[in-house]
């Protein structure tokens, strides 16, 4: 498995990669700061099998938590709520709280 | 866009007439075909293909849901790696990594795939038509308290609702909160209790049944 | 558009009916063409295609239909199948089609 970049618990941002094309970084978490829940392992590029390539080196894939709060305005829900999904390490940097 | 299908459901598009349907279903006849003929699939394939799908189901998930409840030992090894605990009980799901989500009084997850429709089908079978509609995929993120309401499901205000946006090659299954009044009840009782949206985290499992 | 996670939307309709044979048609050769031995095309090819139909393409037709149209897309692209036996084959089934006829 490819080394990784971020422990658990590191704080990340997620960025805002001009990528034309296929891609699984949903808009709704673009600019926004999570916490490193955990390394699913390390997988091929979806950005580049999308086109024909093999999208290796593979990547860690980690799953990254953010607070609702954080995602929407207005959020209807608790402070509490969460939301985590999983994102390639190219789409993500340090982040340092705030 | 909930309803599949050429069915006069008359939701928000006018009633179909059978001649779309038709034109459908003959092209998809007729790429079948055409692949059987260049011998890329055969009949056989296809149909044994259809069969294994039928053979899976929510009931597959609710046999290691149950087996989770009884058994911690077992539990523990379904959240480090729920393939390989499927497999203890003969239930086949390699393939694309599924992870199981265990829910607590505290932490009720709720799983999505908003840019397309990524489901452990592997233990659940295929997913509702919901499940893939854009109501769902949009409002699951952003406000899921309110579309549990819509399945009937409120949580009380300590229990943290955490979605999951099944994003990459990641499938999960939410491992519900067993239900008080079930203690020693045997897995088959237990299982009979589990349905697909409780796996799903749009509801919770009931020990009380009308 | 795919990518909808917090876009408004209505209420959820749970409509439930089991697939009818041609949607599990569908779902049997996506699968069959998507994994080996066939591997045709991948997922994230699939997904790509998927998100690239039209506007009103994704709109006007179901998710299995849209599934059909990525089959035969990506089939095309791949050098597999060309549109014009695709559409000769439709033809030549014009005439009244029992279910079965060609499984």
């Amino acid at each position: 498995m490819a080394e990784r970049r971020f422990a658990d618990g590191a704080l990340v941002r997620v960025r805002d990669l001009a990528v034309k094309g296929h891609m699984r970084t949903p808009f709704y978490v673009r600019g926004r700061q999570g916490r490193v829940e955990g390394c699913q392992g390390s997988f091929a590029n979806p950005e580049e099998r999308a086109y024909g390539a093999n999208g290796l080196p593979a990547r860690p894939l980690y799953h990254v938590r953010f607070r609702q709060t954080d995602l929407w305005p207005g959020y209807g829900g608790l402070a509490a709520d969460s939301l985590s999904l999983d994102l390639f390490e190219h789409w993500l940097e340090p982040a340092h709280g705030g | 866009m909930a309803a599949e299908q050429g069915q006069d459901h008359g939701h928000d598009h006018p009633p179909r007439s059978d001649h779309p349907v038709r034109a459908w279903e003959k092209r998809e006849a007729a790429i079948r075909s055409l692949l059987i003929e260049k011998g890329l699939l055969t009949a056989d394939a296809i149909r044994a293909k259809i069969e294994e799908w039928e053979q899976k189901s929510p009931a597959l998930g609710a046999r290691i849901v149950a087996r989770a409840w009884s058994d911690p030992a077992f539990e523990a090894r379904l959240l480090a790696d729920a393939i390989e605990a499927a497999g203890e009980l003969g239930i086949e799901a390699r393939g694309v990594k599924i992870v199981a989500l265990k829910n607590t009084p505290r932490l009720h997850h709720l799983v999505v795939c908003t840019l397309c429709s990524c489901y452990p089908r592997a233990l659940l079978g295929l997913p509702p038509a919901w499940y893939k509609a854009p109501a769902y995929r949009s409002r699951a993120v952003s406000e899921p308290r309110a579309v549990l309401a819509e399945f009937g499901t409120r949580l009380p205000p300590e229990t943290e609702v955490r979605v999951v946006d099944s994003t990459a090659d990641c499938r999960y299954l939410v491992l519900p909160v067993r239900p008080a009044g079930t203690e020693g009840w045997s897995e088959d009782r237990l299982a009979g209790l589990i349905g697909r949206d409780a796996m799903i985290g749009v509801a919770v499992v009931q020990a009380a049944r009308a | 558009m795919h990518d909808m996670g917090g876009l408004p939307a209505g209420p959820v309709e749970k409509d439930e009916h089991d697939p009818s044979l041609a949607e599990r048609r569908v779902d049997a050769l996506m699968s069959l063409l998507m994994n080996p031995p066939v591997a045709a095309f991948n997922v994230d090819e699939m997904r790509r295609t998927i998100e690239g139909l039209p506007r009103e393409v994704y709109e006007r037709h179901d998710y299995y239909e849209r599934w059909l149209l990525t089959i035969e897309s990506l089939l095309v692209e791949k050098g597999l199948l060309t549109r014009a036996e695709i559409e000769a084959r439709v033809a030549a089934m014009e005439a009244p089609m029992e279910t079965g006829a060609h499984g």
